[in-house]
């Protein structure tokens, strides 16, 4: 560098310092146009972000509808509680936690089981109880502790209650946690704004079905937050709307006397008004209390209901599939009268088995039952007759005639998950066979089909479905729980309208036929015994599912393992002439229809008729009703 | 008496600058009261010390400044090493050196010390500027830098270069030189990514998008963008920004008052406080475009240009077009050691001021 004067080199300098003024002037420049970009073209987004900042919409879970039975007796309702409730993000070490909670609070380890079955199913920014249901005193403890325990909570909460516990679980249902599944179910109905407060949802029975009704509309409350999320104040308050109740046509009472009824064996009844389709109780056991399940079940609880040989938690009302036995030969009788293949008066002579093809069908009463019409044949549930039968009318006809009975489908009741059994046909065989050999349909085996045996597998729901139907001269209904449902808010209530599904093209006289059969079984035949001395006009019809094929030998119950016992059925409807019940009776293992499923009915249709039970229970006499069926 | 006594205390004080740094003072106090508002006694005794600070400085002739430039600049670097040696750790970072009694900031010396360092250095050298003199000054300045960068403290290290760059480049670094170091830099920009921390890296990163990591590292400068955004046009009001007084604002009475001010006064209020800072900086530029010596000359434009470092940066990161360095607003954000040094700096131009005429008469 050459030297510079100093007016040169002052020069210089204040070039310099012009350009450093021009670059200050245009970093400014830059500055204001960034702010008029925040502060006017942006400012509605911007002023909208800080509003989202500020208020917090906290929803307000709506309390769940109740469940009230026909009478109005409630059969699930809510209960306010506290919890204490931890939030596992907010605390170091949870362990540590639960074992200093212990020291002032009863923690037990089954309380500590649950929560960490709570804590694997979770999201973990949510608040899970590690009690449920504190006294007073217990609040009171934990509030003098609380700075101890960050992130530990007490909170009120509703709680879901089942005051008749075991009796009807299987039909209500019970409620739980939401879980990843239910979570889809609100996303397919675009719901998940309405469940943001919800941590509870309907499981099974009708808490699952009419889970979108129960739950009600979710209420909130804007408030205004800090940055840590904490509530400065609330500014609004949307009230939450209560769900819907649920009017069941069951009547809780005779739902109880119904599962007491059955005493400590495994089974299912399902009755039904046959001119609506309402169900008036719906009956499986063993069952289990619902309540277990409210505030998550612990894992001792669980284990034990899944394990048991009973099966407590499958409903075997709508998901047993059981061969009807001779509950079957009525419906087969009018089969044979629609289809013109039998008069009533035409006799056939019973020696004691029929021969067909050289194998010989057996008929119970050695010996047979000599000449036999009609209503010898229901009353005295002759086999013979039916086996008969059944080679008269061929695999086809039965089939159609019975599926237009509702046997062997859904039938639509408002639980989900229903089993749709066995309705043995030609073109069933062929779906369900892979090698060709089998899934040609003999005619031998049609024979056994004539006295609900063989393939013939349906659930208790579609007998007394097709019960009623018949008690009701054809016209047939969807069975159904829920009578109405009440808008909470409005006291609106939405019926649920029974329509006739269909009506059979059967004649009357055809019907009365089978009727006064059946009202001859509880008269004089097979169910005459359980039905002594009722005080009304009754139609049934027993029946004994075999388990477990005796190849030609006797049967003993005696001498068979329980579980290979039969299944003892029972059909009945009352009164007669004009019936206001229709059900079946199906006993798990029982043996003779007559002995084990016939006194249960009794007790149900005296209740329901007459306000009160049989005296005494009609004692089976084995001997009589052995011979018989 | 009492006249004569005002009169002193008065005399080497420069009006308009006085007055935009009181008006920036106001503004300091308005926003500190919102935000912070247990702060404002705080604040006050900061701001009579550094105005004491200021006066003394004020009365001192720019010769002896000179006098005091070297000790300075070897003194900072001392205490650097120091730092670097014994320092304690806050924060991840190195930057605080116990001295048993108080803990002190050696890197805030260096932002005075540095220009002082290099104008003292041109001075000597005013006979005859060669590529080599500019080649030293380089090396001065990067010393104290580079320490300063691996405590670490970005921010800082960015004031300290731009303060001496601002020397160098007024004594008139050539502009070949200029553009070529920007070429290099911008070749060297993926080895200097290499050697930073990996909380700057993520500040740098965040800055291009803050949205992605919205609760992280992105939180700050999406929720002061917010503040600024939502402010509009007339601002919430005193006391009335919900950004602000919900806490949304991370450091909202320091690094980040900008955001509560502008929140609260809109656009309008940006615009007043960008004026005060035009006008401070523009009485600095006149002041150094008129000062008698080349070292004055040097050190009076640097240190103004080093208040527009502070405002730009600090504005910039708030409202999202700069990454996030810990750098506050001058005269505004809440604190006495940055106002300390700021208000040193404003006594330097005045005494710079003062003294224009005395060694060309």
């Amino acid at each position: 560098m050459e030297f510079k004067n100093p007016q040169e080199e002052l020069e210089l300098f204040r070039s310099r310092l012009a350009f450093a003024g021009g670059f200050v002037l245009f970093c400014f420049t830059l500055l204001f146009a960034r702010f008029v970009w925040l502060q006017v073209i942006q400012h509605d987004y911007y002023q909208t972000r800080a509003e989202e900042n500020r208020i917090s919409l906290v929803p307000m879970a709506p309390n769940r509808g109740l469940i009230v039975d026909s009478k109005g007796v409630v059969l699930a309702r809510n209960y306010s509680a506290y919890t204490l409730e931890i939030t596992p993000s907010k605390v170091k070490n949870l362990e540590e936690t639960i074992d200093e909670l212990a020291k002032i609070l009863d923690v037990q380890s089954k309380d500590r089981k649950r929560f960490h079955k709570l804590l694997v199913e979770s999201k973990n920014f949510e608040s899970l109880p590690i009690r449920t249901r504190l006294t007073d005193e217990e609040v009171a403890t934990f509030i003098a502790h609380r700075y101890r325990f960050p992130g530990v909570d007490i909170k009120a909460r509703l709680f879901r209650q089942y005051p008749f516990g075991a009796h009807a679980s299987h039909l209500l249902g019970y409620i739980g946690r939401v879980n990843d599944r239910d979570l889809e179910k609100i996303e397919e109905r675009e719901a998940e704004d309405n469940y943001r407060g919800t941590d509870h949802f309907g499981k099974t029975g009708l808490e699952q079905r009419y889970e979108f009704e129960l739950h009600g509309v979710s209420g909130f409350e804007q408030v205004e937050v800090d940055s840590g999320g904490r509530a400065v104040r609330t500014l609004a308050r949307t009230a939450p709307v209560a769900g819907n109740n649920l009017t069941l046509t069951v009547d809780a009472k005779l739902q109880e006397i119904a599962e007491n009824a059955f005493g400590d064996r495994k089974g299912a009844l399902v009755a039904i008004e046959p001119s609506t389709g309402g169900i008036l109780a719906l009956v499986a056991v063993p069952n289990y209390d619902p309540n277990l399940f409210v505030d998550g079940i612990d894992s001792q609880n669980w284990d034990m209901l899944n394990t048991s040989p009973d099966k407590p938690m499958v409903n075997r009302a709508l998901n047993g599939a059981y061969p009807p036995g001779s509950t079957f030969k009525p419906f087969m009788a009018l089969g044979a009268l629609t289809l013109g293949k039998r008069r009533p008066e035409q006799t056939i002579s019973d020696p004691g088995f029929y021969n067909f093809g050289g194998h010989i069908f057996r008929d119970d009463k050695k010996g047979g039952h000599g000449s036999v019409d009609m209503y010898k044949s229901i009353v005295h549930s002759c086999d013979t007759y039916y086996y008969m039968l059944a080679n008269d009318m061929g695999i086809d006809n039965i089939s159609s005639f019975m599926g237009s009975l509702g046997l062997g489908q859904r039938t639509g009741v408002d639980i989900d998950g229903e089993s749709e059994g066995v309705l043995p046909s030609q073109a069933w065989k062929k779906k369900r066979f892979r090698k060709p050999e089998q899934q040609k349909w003999y005619a031998g085996e049609t024979i056994s089909i004539g006295i609900g045996q063989g393939y013939n597998a349906y659930t208790p729901i579609q007998l007394a479905q097709a019960t009623a139907t018949l008690a009701n001269n054809g016209v047939m209904f969807r069975p159904h729980l829920v009578k109405h449902i009440t808008d909470t808010r409005t006291g609106k209530q939405t019926l649920v309208e029974p329509q006739p599904i269909r009506t059979l093209p059967w004649k009357q006289e055809h019907i009365d036929v089978i009727k006064n059969a059946m009202v001859g079984v509880n008269k004089e035949g097979t169910g005459a015994r359980a039905f002594a001395g009722a005080e009304y006009v009754s139609a049934g019809k027993t029946g004994t599912a075999q388990v477990y094929s005796l190849k030609g030998a006797e049967y003993k119950a005696g001498a068979v393992k329980k579980e290979l016992r039969d299944h003892a059925l029972f059909i009945a409807f009352a009164p007669a002439d004009k019936p206001t019940i229709a059900l079946a009776v199906l006993v798990e293992n029982g043996g003779f229809g007559a002995q084990a499923a016939a006194p249960i009915a009794r007790q149900v249709l005296d209740y329901y008729l007459l306000g009160k039970l049989p005296k005494a229970p009609a004692p089976a006499d084995e001997e009589a009703v052995e011979a018989d069926e | 008496m009492i006249r004569n006594l005002w009169l002193r205390l008065i005399t080497p004080i420069d009006g308009p600058l006085l007055a935009f740094s009181a008006l920036l003072l106001l503004i300091a106090l308005i926003a500190v009261g919102s935000a912070s508002p247990e702060r404002i006694t705080a604040q006050l005794v900061n701001i009579a010390v550094a105005l004491t600070v200021m006066r003394i400085v004020a009365q001192m002739p720019p010769q002896r400044l000179m006098h005091l430039a070297l000790p300075a600049y070897v003194f900072g670097i001392l205490l650097l090493i120091a730092v670097a040696l014994f320092g304690d750790v806050s924060k991840g970072a190195r930057r605080w050196l116990n001295l048993g009694f108080m803990r002190i900031q050696p890197s805030e010396v260096m932002k005075i010390a540095m220009p002082l360092m290099l104008a003292w250095y041109f001075q000597r050298h005013e006979a005859g500027l060669r590529l080599r003199d500019y080649v030293v000054a380089l090396l001065l300045l990067l010393l104290p830098v580079a320490l300063i960068a691996r405590q670490p403290d970005l921010g800082t290290s960015i004031l300290v270069f731009s303060a001496g760059f601002f020397v160098i480049f007024l004594a008139g670094l050539p502009w070949k030189i200029i553009i070529g170091l920007g070429v290099a830099g911008a070749a060297a920009a993926p080895f200097a990514w290499s050697l930073l921390h990996d909380y700057q890296r993520h500040r740098i990163l965040t800055l291009f998008d803050p949205e992605k990591d919205p609760l992280g590292k992105g939180f700050h400068i999406i929720q002061s963008t917010i503040a600024i955004g939502s402010g509009g046009i007339l601002g919430k009001g005193w006391g009335h920004g919900t950004q602000a007084q919900l806490e949304f604002i991370p450091e909202r009475h320091t690094d980040f008052i900008f955001a509560v001010f502008s929140e609260e006064f809109g656009l309008l209020g940006n615009l007043v406080l960008l004026l005060l800072y035009a006008l401070l900086i523009g009485r600095g530029l006149m002041i150094a475009a008129n000062a008698a010596t080349l070292f004055s000359r040097l050190l009076a434009g640097a240190i103004t240009l080093i208040f527009f470092t502070y405002a730009f940066v600090n504005m910039g990161m708030v409202s999202g077009i700069l990454p996030v360095v810990g750098v506050p607003l001058p005269f505004v954000s809440y604190g006495g050691t940055a106002l300390v040094t700021l208000f040193l700096g404003i006594g330097i131009l005045m005494s710079i001021h003062k003294n224009r005429m005395l060694v060309q008469k």
